[in-house]
């Protein structure tokens, strides 16, 4: 399989990430290589095997309902681009 | 499903049936976050009920907590659903800012809770059933606040992290009333289970309503999905005022686009949100940082068995055992709260079997009457369930009648008290002294011969005796030692 | 005073418990190199204040017999790891001037231990490459140079600043994170010890996410005894990391010496690749000479998906790296790059933050996980990983205990010399190392030899999960057979 230009711009889309039109036939190029490279899995015979969930067998630990976390509002604003009263601040989202 | 139990809406060119199909994300009952250790107290300063983890700080994991994962199969259990012992949490990417990870951890292909169902009674007797396809767990996002400033959103993500199940019904409903009555069937579910406060006024349930037009019994329309319910009635309005709209295009020659749509109360109409071009590419696939969700039977069998009762068996409960009528045992059952306060009144009762009917009629008419006139609900009531089993008691045993009782019930509820110490003081005690009640009735028939020769042909006129003996004895005399001795009296 | 610079690990603990020299003199002279090596690039960024702070606490607990199993060593941290109120990067613009209020669960056992930090190390950016080029701060230079060449060699990577800190005498050890070979294949290109401990063997809390399934932490040392000791202090159980086993850790060092006799060596059969250069394969069949030597016995294998196993990593690995660099998004840390609506600002914060391997990355792994594709590309790697770890299993169950192989399909090669017209070039140095992330096995790279040219070149041993110890075992027959290699200083 291989990507055409409007691929490459609807991923970059999905992925948020802005991309020139000059620089489209260059990430395609290499998009393709990938792709290419990532084609000889097709090869494999898949059939009845399982995905790979987890790499070690074992069962999740979970944790016990208990508030021990949490009340660091300084912390968790400390390194934001934009702040207010302990809010976080994005141009405004039109819902 | 039978027709029968169902609105359809007439249109222009024939009738119209609506296919609804809700999900509803109801908060877990927790008081930690669903992977991290955060409280998840509503409200609260901005950003304080958040952890490293909430805020997505790089290199933060989650760990599950495992109350919600208890109350999600305790959910389960109460919707009658198969509970699976493995499921995966999947990553559902996209980005928005009140989505820190820049993805939410839910259930995709292997949720927690397979298919169940639900009961859900309609006005006079009738009722559905409507099928649950699935819960999952999920995490809820943060909340952002647009009204601060012309030019930016505020974020908080105190709510970020919370717990939600997700529970997504067949598209088994066919109208309003249904869709309202499946609401606040599930509603009380969970509120009985405790796994899930139903408060929608703070958003802890709220309603995404799949809705669709086709003809009775025919092929699926395209449907339109409106967001965010968090009022039963409003709900009512919007798939209303959604399938006349769809209605309408259809019957212009035009087509249904399937869209996101939300209701404005105001107006009372739903509006397009965003339209399907725009629709996400989520991205799913299984969250690498967490193992399977894996346990075993004995874990659901555990949870299965100290299950609470829930509405359904309560009421065959209250029929079987009270001889109630499947009306009044759904009033009772509705509401954890009344079916608990009649639950209360029953157990201080003196005797239950005799009584219990009566009870019922009591919490019913003139509990519930009284607190709906006055705007209050069970929890604030001026009468207890203790004060309220003595009044019973004493009209079950003979000491007062039920027409007194109703004075009595009204002292309670203003000034208080103990009902028998009240009815002992001032002075309310049935009269079934016989000799007492004797001399009255024989003053009434001596005052009144022709009445009473007429009463030796026409029975019935029995009442009007009853009547004055009772008058003239305010209300004190015991109606069945009145009847007997007039009865006897009177040579009939 | 001898150059304190040049013990090792064991040698300086025993020098500081014999009060030959303090921690503060240790931690000194390595500032002083780290300070004449700048041009290295290894470290973005220096601590020495705090450094001697800690330095001096870790001579106070040593002088009161308080000191932990790493008192007073000093040690270099890759940017990966967050170190609490010190600058912690990934080696991205987008994480700008990101200081973390916490400590990663990994370091924080380091500091336990009594270990001293004396700063941040290089690394590709968000350890995304092979030769740490890839870093917004810079490309590093390797301290081995080609004979008779002034031309600067890249470490590898990612961890190639630890690499190429520990390689120069910069710092006693490192943490490093490997991914598809982030740890062994820079050792392998410095003469040092890194070792890819198995798959929950270390938390990852703390340290910046790359590939969830794959990421795992581990040490670049300069002997496999040091890397053992860093080992130890490293792994285990974290509740916080669900992925972390809860295995108690054995004393790693105590493997060292142990006698390999009667242990089964695996030589799979696949790894002798076509046009294969003749000093790997002399290496390969050196280092097997060695085993043999020891007492080990070898044995063919076979490991029939290896081929797929570079194809299948490079769906999973940047599948779930698009996920895990989603919450570099400009709104609650690092960089902003305004926009005029937020979806703008999503766009150009991440085009301005984001490096072009980054991008690439997260834009491959974004379409195998879009509609329509995902049973395609990420379902079927995810089986094929099922295939490649179970190819292992069989040959575990055969009594192999453990695998040989070369660590890296060649030796260091020169800054902007591979993968620049495509990028699958540079995605082959980690063929023989990827393997092992695939299947969550532990993975160590010890130096070997040299190539014609003089540069080092590295052996590979993986083991059963868990059986780290087996490795250093088995390591140690080798860097006792193959000697020390010291690069020759010329910054
Ligand atoms: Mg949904
Ligand atoms: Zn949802």
């Amino acid at each position: 399989m291989s990507v055409d230009a409007a691929t490459v711009r609807r991923i970059a889309h999905l992925a948020r990430i802005a991309v020139g039109d000059d620089e489209v036939p260059h990430l395609q190029g290499e998009l393709n290589a990938m792709l290419a490279f990532v084609e000889q899995l097709s090869e494999v015979n898949v059939e009845g095997v399982e995905p790979m969930t987890s790499v070690t067998p074992m069962q999740m630990k979970k944790r016990p309902d208990v508030v021990n976390d949490g009340e660091i509002a300084d912390d968790i604003v400390a390194n934001a681009p934009a702040t207010e009263g302990h809010f976080f601040l994005v141009p405004k989202v039109v819902e | 499903m039978s027709v029968a139990t169902h609105k359809l809406i007439k249109g222009a060119t024939g009738d119209w049936e609506m296919v609804i199909g809700m999900e509803i994300h109801a908060q877990v009952t927790s008081k930690s976050k669903l992977f991290s250790g955060a409280s998840t107290e509503f409200g609260g300063e901005p950003n304080t009920h958040v952890s490293l983890v909430d805020a997505a700080m790089p290199g933060m994991l989650p760990v599950i907590n495992e109350e919600c994962v208890r109350q999600a199969v305790r959910t389960g259990l109460g919707l009658n659903a198969r509970i699976n012992l493995r499921s995966v949490f999947d990553r559902k990417n996209y980005f928005y800012p009140d989505l820190p990870q820049g993805y939410q951890i839910s259930q995709y292909k292997s949720p927690i809770v397979g298919e169940g169902e639900v009961l859900v009674e309609l006005e006079g007797g009738r009722s559905v059933t409507v099928g649950v396809e699935r819960l999952h767990l999920e995490q809820d996002p943060g909340k952002m606040l647009h009204d601060r400033s012309p030019s930016l959103s505020f974020i908080d993500f105190n709510r970020c992290g919370v717990a939600l199940m997700e529970i997504v019904s067949k598209p088994d409903i066919r109208d309003a009333e249904q869709a309202k009555a499946y609401v606040t069937k599930l509603r009380s579910i969970l509120r009985y289970l405790g796994t899930c406060d139903g408060d929608m006024e703070k958003g802890n349930l709220r309603a995404d309503v799949n809705v669709s037009v086709r003809r009775p019994g025919g092929p699926l329309g395209t449907r339109c999905e409106i967001k965010n319910m968090n009022s039963i009635a409003f709900m009512g309005q919007a798939i209303e005022y959604e399938a006349r709209r769809q209605i309408e295009i259809i019957e212009d020659g035009g087509a249904i686009e399937q869209e996101t749509r939300r209701f404005d109360p105001n107006k009372g109409e739903t509006q397009s949100m965003r339209s399907k071009e725009e629709a996400h590419d989520y991205r799913y696939f299984p969250d690498p940082d967490l193992l399977p969700l894996e346990f075993g039977q004995d874990f659901v069998d555990g949870l299965k068995a100290a299950l609470p009762e829930l509405p359904d068996q309560k009421k065959a409960r209250f029929i079987a055992a009270f001889g109630l009528s499947p009306y009044d045992a759904s009033v009772l059952v509705a509401e954890r709260e009344s079916a608990e306060f009649y639950e209360t009144v029953l157990a201080k009762l003196a005797d239950r079997a005799r009584d219990g009917k009566m009870a019922a009629n009591w919490v019913i008419n003139e509990l519930f009457g009284r607190l709906n006139k006055e705007g209050r609900d069970i929890t604030g009531s001026p009468v207890t369930a203790s004060q309220l089993a003595a009044i019973v008691d004493l009209i079950g045993e003979g000491t007062i009648s039920g027409k007194i009782a109703k004075d009595l019930f009204e002292i309670v509820w203003q000034e208080g008290g103990d009902p028998r110490a009240l009815v002992e003081a001032r002075g309310m005690k049935q009269v079934t002294d016989l000799s007492a009640i004797e001399k009255v009735v024989d003053d009434i028939i001596a005052a009144n011969p022709d009445k009473a020769a007429q009463v030796r042909d026409k029975p019935q006129a029995l009442g009007w005796f009853v009547g004055q003996v009772m008058k003239s004895s305010g209300g004190k005399a015991n109606p069945q030692v009145v009847n007997d001795l007039l009865k006897s009296k009177l040579g009939i | 005073m001898t150059d304190l610079t040049s013990l090792t690990l064991a040698e300086a603990r025993k020098g500081l418990a014999q009060k030959s020299f303090t921690s503060l003199e240790l931690t000194d002279a390595h500032l002083s190199a780290i300070e004449a090596a700048r041009v290295l690039n290894a470290f973005v960024l220096e601590t020495p204040e705090q450094a001697r702070a800690m330095a001096r606490a870790a001579d106070g607990k040593i002088a009161s017999g308080e000191g932990g199993p790493l008192a007073g060593i000093p040690l270099g941290i890759k940017d990966l790891f967050a170190t609490r109120g010190v600058r912690t990067t990934a080696c991205s613009k987008i994480l700008g001037n990101f200081v973390p209020t916490y400590e990663s669960t990994v370091t924080s056992q380091l500091w336990r231990d009594g270990a001293v930090m004396l700063g941040k190390l290089n690394n590709d950016e968000f350890a995304m490459g092979s030769s740490n080029e890839t870093s917004c701060f810079g490309p590093v230079g390797n301290p081995w140079r080609r004979e008779g060449s002034n031309a600067t060699l890249v470490p590898g990577g990612s961890s190639g600043g630890s690499a190429s800190a520990v390689a120069a005498l910069l710092c006693m050890g490192a943490t490093a994170t490997d991914t598809g070979g982030s740890i062994r294949q820079p050792a392998a290109f410095t003469a040092t010890v890194g070792i890819k401990p198995t798959y929950g063997r270390c938390s990852r809390w703390g340290i910046v996410a790359f590939a969830s399934s794959l990421d795992q932490a581990g040490p670049i040392a300069r002997s496999v005894r040091d890397a053992a000791m860093l080992l130890r202090s490293m792994a285990g159980h974290d509740p916080k990391d669900t992925t972390s086993v809860d295995i108690a850790v054995p004393d790693y060092e105590a493997a060292i010496g142990r006698s390999v006799k009667g242990m089964k060596i695996g030589i799979p059969r696949e790894y002798r690749l076509d046009g294969m250069p003749a000093e790997i394969e002399k290496l390969w069949s050196e280092g097997a000479a060695w085993l043999e030597a020891a007492g080990a016995e070898l044995v063919e294998v076979s490991l029939p998906h290896t081929k797929y196993a570079l194809p299948a990593y490079y769906i999973v690995a940047p599948a779930e790296a698009s996920s895990n660099l989603a919450r570099y998004d400009g709104v609650r840390y690092g960089l902003r790059e305004q926009g005029r609506n937020i979806i703008e600002m999503y766009e150009n914060t991440r085009a301005e933050g984001f490096g072009a391997e980054v991008k690439r990355r997260v834009m491959i792994g974004t379409y195998v996980l879009s509609a329509g594709y995902y049973d395609a590309y990420y379902l079927r790697a995810q089986k094929v990983r099922t295939l490649i770890k179970k190819d292992f299993e069989d040959c575990f169950a055969k009594g192999v205990n453990a695998i040989l192989t070369p660590a890296t399909p060649s030796a260091a090669f020169g800054i902007g010399e591979k993968g620049g017209a495509d990028p699958v070039e540079m995605y082959l140095n980690d063929i023989f190392t990827v393997t092992v992330n695939m299947a969550g096995l532990p993975g160590i790279a010890v130096p070997a030899g040299k190539d014609a040219q003089g540069l080092p070149l590295g052996l590979q041993l993986i083991g059963r999960p868990f059986d780290e110890e087996t490795l250093f075992s088995l390591g140690e027959v080798i860097e006792e057979a193959a000697g020390r290699f010291t690069p020759v200083r010329w910054w």
